[in-house]
This record gives C-alpha cells, sequence and structure tokens, in this order.
C-alpha cells in the first residue's frame, strides 16, 4: 500500500502543517512520528518546535531564518526515506487505576450505554495496550487509541469546570488521563494515583507520543497507598 | 534580597518572559507576553537584555512598595503611574529607592501593560522559560497571578547612567476597534461564504477573554454544507481563529495547546498586540493578507524595535 501525498496547511506566518492521512490511524501516526524524529535529528535551521499529533506534524518555525516552501521539501525527503518501523523505540507504562466509586463518577453511565456491568467494564478497559497517538491539551494528557468499542460513550453533555487530576475518562472512541485539574467533558472512570505531570521531576512526564500504556485496576486501598508514597516523593 | 512588595495585585497580573518554546509536544502551551512589543521596550527602557521577566498588568494596575534602589519603566496599555503620588510617564525609564510607594492606576486606553524592573524580577527557571502558566499552576511566582503581600526580587544590575524614553511620536496609539490582519487559515477550505462573512463583518470583543483566547461575537461564521463540524484535534497557533459549533470566531492566544475545531484564518504576528490590547466591548474587523506580506512585516516590526533602541541610546 503506498503512502498518501502531503497536504500542507498555513498555521498563521509561523506555523506549518503537514498532514500524512486522514483519521485516527496507528500507521499514520507512525510515519508522523517517524518523520519527527528524523527532523529534530537533522534540526534544519529555523525551526522552533516539532509537534507531532495523530496524523499530522506542526512544525513552528522562524520567517526570519526559513521558510515553508524549504520546510515542505525537507519533511518530503524526510518521509520518502522512512519506513514505519523508523518510529523509534517505544515504552510501555502501567499506569495504576482505582476505578468506579467517588474516583469515577460516570462509571454507571459507561456501564449502562455498553450495557455491561462494572467488573466487565474495568476488564475491557484494562485489557488493551494503548497507543499514545498524542500528548495535548494539557501538560501530560495522553490522547490513547484502541479503546474497545462496547465502552465508546459520548462525551458529557455539559463539561465539568474542574476534573481532578489523575482522572481517566472515555470521549466517544478515545481513552486518557488528565494530568493536572482542569476542565473537561469527557466520561470519568477510575482514578490513578500516579503524579503524571511533575515539572521539578528530572523527566516531568512518564510517557511520550509513541508509548503504550496499560492501566492496572487497583483497591482503593492501593490507590492511597501509592498516592502517599508520590506526595511524599 | 527583597525588591518589592505587593500591596495590591491589580486586576490580574503574572510575571511573564517571551515565552516557554519546546514543550508543546507534551502539552506545554507558550504563555508568555502578549504584546511582544510593548514587552520587548520596557526591558529595554530599564536596562535590561530582550528576554527578561517582566509584569504583565491587566485592566487594574498595582500598587508596590519598593525596596531597592533601581530603574523600572511601564509600557503598553495607558493606566498612569505615580511615585509617592507624582505622576510619571510611561514608556520612559524611572528611578526608584527604598521606600517609594509605586502606584499604577485604571486602564484608560489599550488592556495590558508591561512593568519591567533593571535586573529583571528573579523567580525559577521552569523549562526554559520564568513565564507564568495559570493553567497548569508553573512558571513566574508560585505557578500563579501575584496576590497581596507577595514580596519579589530582582537581579543585580548597574543603574541607568542616563534615563531613557520612547519618543512620544513612537508610542502605539490602541484602538478600540482595531483593524486585525490575517491569513487564511489552516482550515480555510471547510468554508466558503464565511470566509467573506470573517472579513467583512465587524465583531465584539465578549467578556470572555483571557491569556487562553478571545471569544468574539458577531455575524455567524457557517462551515461550509458537507464539512465535518469539527477536526481530528491538532496544535493550535497563537492568533487562529476558531470556529465552534455556535459559529461565533474564537481567537487562540498563548494558554492553549490542542483544539477540535476547523480554523478559518490566523491573526498575523505582528497584529496579536493590537488583540493583546482589547478589552470586552471593543470591536474588531479583519483584513485578508498573503503570507509574504505577513512576513515582511516580522522583518519591519524588528526593524522598528532596532531604530527605537538606537534613537533611544543616541538622546
Amino acid at each position: 500500500m503506498g503512502k498518501a501525498p502531503l497536504v500542507c496547511r498555513l498555521a498563521g506566518d509561523t506555523g506549518l502543517i503537514v498532514e500524512f492521512g486522514e483519521g485516527i490511524d496507528p500507521v499514520v501516526n507512525a510515519r508522523v512520528r517517524a518523520v519527527a524524529a528524523a527532523v529534530k535529528t537533522r534540526s534544519p535551521r529555523g525551526i522552533i518546535e516539532i509537534i507531532p499529533t495523530y496524523r499530522s506534524l506542526l512544525l513552528i518555525y522562524d520567517p526570519l531564518i526559513t521558510l515553508p516552501e524549504k520546510l515542505i521539501r525537507f519533511i518530503e525527503q524526510a518521509d520518502s526515506g522512512l519506513g514505519d518501523e523508523d518510529a523509534g523505540p517505544f515504552r510501555r507504562v502501567d499506569i495504576p487505576v482505582c476505578y468506579g466509586g467517588e474516583f469515577g463518577p460516570d462509571m454507571d453511565t459507561v456501564a449502562k450505554t455498553a450495557g455491561l456491568g462494572i467488573e466487565e467494564v474495568i476488564q475491557r478497559h484494562s485489557a488493551p495496550d494503548y497507543l499514545i497517538y498524542m500528548v495535548g491539551f494539557t501538560p501530560g494528557f495522553p490522547f490513547l487509541g484502541g479503546l474497545d468499542e462496547r465502552l465508546f460513550t459520548p462525551r458529557l453533555k455539559t463539561p465539568r469546570m474542574a476534573v481532578p487530576r489523575g482522572s481517566v475518562g472515555i470521549a466517544n472512541n478515545q481513552t486518557g488521563i488528565y494530568p493536572i485539574t482542569s476542565p473537561g467533558g469527557w466520561q470519568i472512570i477510575g482514578r490513578t494515583p500516579l503524579t503524571l505531570f511533575a515539572p521539578f521531576r528530572e523527566n516531568p512526564f512518564l510517557y511520550q507520543a509513541g508509548d503504550r500504556i496499560r492501566f492496572i485496576p487497583i483497591s482503593p486501598e492501593e490507590y492511597t497507598a501509592i498516592k502517599e508514597k508520590e506526595d511524599r516523593s | 534580597m527583597t525588591a518589592l512588595r505587593i500591596i495590591s495585585p491589580g486586576g490580574y497580573t503574572t510575571i511573564q518572559d517571551k515565552g516557554r518554546f519546546g514543550f508543546q509536544h507534551v502539552g506545554i502551551p507558550v504563555s508568555g507576553v502578549l504584546d511582544a512589543f510593548a514587552f520587548t521596550l520596557a526591558n529595554f527602557l530599564a536596562g535590561n537584555p530582550g528576554n527578561t521577566p517582566v509584569m504583565e498588568i491587566t485592566v487594574m494596575g498595582p500598587s508596590l512598595e519598593i525596596r531597592k534602589e533601581m530603574d523600572m519603566a511601564l509600557t503598553g496599555a495607558q493606566m498612569g503611574i505615580s511615585v509617592n503620588g507624582v505622576p510619571m510617564d510611561q514608556w520612559a525609564s524611572i528611578r526608584v529607592k527604598p521606600g517609594d510607594l509605586v502606584t499604577i492606576g485604571q486602564v484608560r486606553a489599550g488592556c495590558r501593560a508591561y512593568l519591567a524592573f533593571g535586573g529583571g524580577i528573579r523567580v525559577p527557571e521552569i523549562m526554559g522559560s520564568f513565564s507564568t502558566y495559570v493553567g497548569g499552576k508553573i512558571g513566574g511566582f508560585k505557578g500563579r497571578p501575584l496576590q497581596k503581600e507577595d514580596l519579589l526580587e530582582t537581579g543585580d544590575s548597574p543603574l541607568l547612567t542616563r534615563p531613557r524614553a520612547v519618543p512620544p511620536s513612537l508610542v502605539p496609539v490602541y484602538s478600540s476597534e482595531p483593524v486585525l490582519r490575517a491569513i487564511p487559515g489552516p482550515q480555510a477550505d471547510y468554508f466558503d461564504t464565511g470566509l467573506n462573512t470573517l472579513f467583512q463583518s465587524e465583531y465584539t470583543v465578549t467578556v470572555k477573554a483571557d491569556r487562553m483566547g478571545y471569544r468574539l461575537q458577531g455575524e455567524p461564521i457557517p462551515i461550509k454544507s458537507g464539512m465535518p463540524k469539527s477536526i481530528v484535534s491538532e496544535p493550535s497557533m497563537p492568533g487562529g481563529i476558531q470556529i465552534p459549533a455556535d459559529e461565533q470566531p474564537i481567537i487562540l492566544l498563548v494558554e492553549q495547546t490542542v483544539g477540535g475545531y476547523a480554523k478559518i484564518a490566523t491573526v498575523i504576528s505582528s497584529d496579536l498586540p493590537l488583540v493583546a490590547q482589547t478589552t470586552p466591548g471593543d470591536t474588531l474587523r479583519f483584513e485578508s493578507v498573503d503570507l509574504a506580506t505577513a512576513h515582511g512585516l516580522i522583518r519591519e516590526r524588528q526593524n522598528q524595535i532596532k531604530a527605537v533602541k538606537e534613537m533611544i541610546e543616541a538622546l
């Protein structure tokens, strides 16, 4: 199967979006990450930021040093020499989650929509290795693909003003984690005691785009124990 | 050593520099000053290098007790500044000494003022920047806007040998009905008549206007029929004009990373300060320009700043 042609879009006078395909697709996403890695390695002059997304790259550039035409040629070259396996190594990160109860106020909604018992929702949500397609929205928020179709649940009609940090949620075919307390409209089914964004930690984040996440169900007692340890460090 | 004490913080005052670059791929927005022109000149007037952290002051100014002899300068929105009750000039260096009481007033034109201190405000550097990102509770002073009784330190820096001032003819005049130049956006192809609507109508700034974005109100901008109402989530740039389901535009600013709505146009970098200097009730118009024009204006603006600095130094 051949690669889709690149589509370039101007994001203002300092941003260039290069699209590698349509929709949410692990193959397209791997291509995005491979090209991002290649651009980072060769670091052409005038690039300020490289932001990989589901199916595109956003390049922020200094127009006094470089121009979109140059960047597009550079991306085309980088892309043509790459296979999907060049997306680079990835890590598997286990995220302990206490499902339901006070930590998962929307568990009943998700279970009812799926026509499943709570135990089976937990089992199905914690079964896959989720690919992190993209990180964004808030520091360390992972957009995960690979959710069990039975668990697809629409967003809340009215978003919450404050979703507590660590909350694990579902929005349609996506699942993700809120690393900081922020507004949000996802259906919340549980919470992790891990600190997902620690600005003063040597590595502020536990994962990056391309890594895999697995959710490990834990009890409220285990939640408290891990949380106390996290808060001390 | 404490350089100043906050007696009252004003409307919304945060510590900012040019911004935090290189971390949007992990969800950290750039933050930073909204009016880069006023920011750059505030630092120059106070004798600082270009990217020194300053206070960004919104609508209502703070009151400060000075505890150290230093130079300072206030640029941006016209708010009025006095030292011990004596009115001083904006866009000019001001020498203050321990015990002085600095009062900055209510905005009269514009929205955001920039207060620089010689040596710069001293706060911890986080991920390469001193800017406050309030949503993430990081940067600036304890990751939050300034509060009453906060004590701030400044860096050590020699006092100016001569006062500095921007010639009055070069001080920007802030309009409450600016025309913003914009280039067609990444999803301009999602719109047909909507593009004409955007460039021919007048939009009012609503009360939902902050560092994340400015929500506008006016003629609705529909997505053309047959196009999806949302896009696969992608990062946004400051100045991006997003059209959500209610068809009322939002100008995205610096505390925003990912969005799922189509962006019809992007306000050019050189005109972002004009957005930052409007307040709720002001009216905006948009004018379409091409990329080459926008780049030319960035170069022009840089030359202008250089010329102003040279002129001040020659005075």
